[in-house]
């Protein structure tokens, strides 16, 4: 029903083009397009599973800056460049990786196009492309506004303005955050943000003041982050949601200023995350329904709208999978391995998907969600009684401990998607 | 005791030190533990670790008589085949280091 709509609105031309796997697995090209944590764990996998595969990876960029981690990095925790990923242990793997930004999938060709005016002709393709955004949303935040408003929710450039502009910030100034309703990439992302920047003022500028305008009346982690920011910070992070007022509508970069329904707040910074897509080239091809993100099979991470392209990652709906790094990484591997089996004209049974997910309050403070995904009545499902979040009233040592394992899950997941 | 434990991974190490890919279900351990379950470092490794002793940790996560701060939540998303088959993976990945 919903193929025929967007068929109708002329939205997915390759549906009915595709002609199923091919024959001839051995040698058998699989491009995966993006070089974050789905995409170059998607490659690893493909590689590791059939070293007889052709795998091509694009990716715009030369490297690839992570976003966990990067709000210590914004707080000066550490240093910028040791978020950034670089390639070379997918080329030392057999990936051949291609610097590029596609521009459009010719499906039913079976190949894409490259802005260079280059083709890549593929036997099966992996999309982890991420997110875009929804500028407009709030209204007046447009990609000059993110100059002055940084958002700083795909990392690189726009991290390091954040990190510049909270420098210079004079001591008592306020900073605002606006943080958009669900769905949206990292749930508990914009308050481990504000602990850290919360950190970074407290030492550096104690007189200044967070306020988060959300759009949301519950968040992530909420009653673990509120008691952190008490004890840590006592009142210096104010949290206001939808309910009261939390909402903000529109946005001023050049006056300095953020509109709720109410309220006109003039800030010395402005973080604003704004409301979010799958990655352009999801949308331009057609994956993605009336959400803006991609429905896909939730075993084979095939795309529900465009048969023979896998979408993986934030870009995905994935059920209550949530859009995270481990999220994107365990998809890489369910998608690769069933790349893999339908060259073979095999089908995969499904496997549990994990997520863990820590945020950091302080160097030495941390806390944790987690939750093991199974397949039921055709979505990805928390297992009943497992996961969860930290629990509420545990020792400084229990939350530091949370914190070395949060450096640990960081170097390990690493290593695991780009080798 | 450490004898013990060497002698026994003498038998689970394969002799060619050829890894098969670890599966899905148990790849998903090494976010947090390592490629192949080597740990950089923060988080046990997992790797060439002998299955009597994880299925020990893992019943004491699941039980609570092993302090934990994430597995306890983790270890509830699994029965006890799910379990078995994913420690028999990691204990034939030959440890980093060790002798074939």
């Amino acid at each position: 029903m919903r193929r025929r709509q967007l068929l109708a609105a002329g939205g997915c031309a390759c549906a009915l083009a595709w002609a199923g796997p091919v024959a001839g697995a051995p040698g058998a090209r699989v491009v995966v397009v993006g070089g974050g944590f789905g995409g170059a764990s998607a490659a690893l996998t493909l590689k590791r599973l059939d070293p007889a595969l052709r795998v091509t990876l694009v990716e715009a960029g030369a490297s690839h800056m992570t976003c966990p981690f990067s709000n210590a990095a914004i707080a000066g925790m550490m240093d910028p460049e040791r978020l950034v990923r670089r390639f070379d242990g997918l080329r030392h793997a057999g990936i051949k990786v291609i610097r590029g930004a596609v521009v459009a999938i010719e499906a039913d060709q079976r190949r894409l196009r490259l802005a260079q005016g280059e083709c890549l002709d593929y036997d099966r393709l992996i999309l982890s492309p991420g997110i875009d955004f929804r500028w407009g949303s709030p209204e007046g935040y447009d990609p000059a506004a993110a100059e002055i408003m940084p958002h700083a929710w795909r990392a690189g450039a726009q991290t390091l303005l954040l990190r510049s502009r909270l420098r210079a910030m004079a001591d008592g100034g306020l900073v605002v955050m606006v943080v958009p309703g669900s769905p949206y990439r990292c749930p508990p992302g914009p308050y481990e943000r504000a602990s850290l920047f919360a950190w970074y003022l407290s030492r550096a500028k104690p007189r200044s003041k967070i306020l988060i305008l959300d759009a949301k009346d519950s968040f992530s982690k909420q009653a673990l982050f509120l008691e952190g920011w008490k004890a840590l910070y006592g009142d210096m992070i104010e949290w206001v949601p939808a309910g009261k007022n939390g909402r903000v509508v529109a946005v001023n970069a050049k006056a300095g200023t953020v509109e709720t329904d109410f309220e006109t707040y003039s800030a010395a910074l402005v973080n604003v995350i704004p409301a979010q897509t799958a990655g352009r080239i999801a949308l331009a091809a057609g994956l993605a329904d009336n959400t803006g993100f991609c429905p896909v099979d939730p075993i084979t991470f095939e795309s529900r709208l465009c048969p023979g392209i896998h979408v993986i990652g934030d870009a995905a709906l994935a059920g209550e999978m949530p859009k995270s790094a481990s999220s994107a990484n365990a998809q890489g591997k369910m998608a690769a391995t069933a790349v893999t089996a339908s060259l073979r004209g095999r089908t995969v049974e499904p496997a549990l998907g994990l997520n863990v997910c820590y945020s950091l309050l302080a160097p030495h403070y941390a806390i944790s969600v987690t939750g093991v995904y199974e397949v039921r009545d055709g979505e990805r499902a928390n297992v009943p009684g497992a996961g969860g979040v930290s629990p509420l009233g545990a020792s400084p040592d229990f939350r530091r401990a949370e914190a070395d394992y949060a450096r640990g899950w960081y170097a390990n997941i690493c290593a695991d998607s780009w080798g | 005791m450490r004898g013990m434990v060497l002698a026994l991974m003498a038998v689970v190490v394969p002799a060619t030190g050829a890894a098969e890919p670890l599966s899905v279900a148990a790849s998903a351990c090494t976010i947090c533990h390592g490629p192949g379950g080597h740990s950089a470092g923060g988080v046990p490794s997992l790797a060439g670790r002998p299955p009597e002793d994880l299925l020990r940790a893992l019943a004491g996560f699941r039980d609570g008589s092993r302090p934990a701060t994430i597995m306890d939540r983790i270890v509830r998303g699994y029965d006890d085949a799910q379990l078995a088959a994913i420690v028999a993976e990691y204990s034939h990945v030959q440890r980093r280091g060790a002798k074939p």
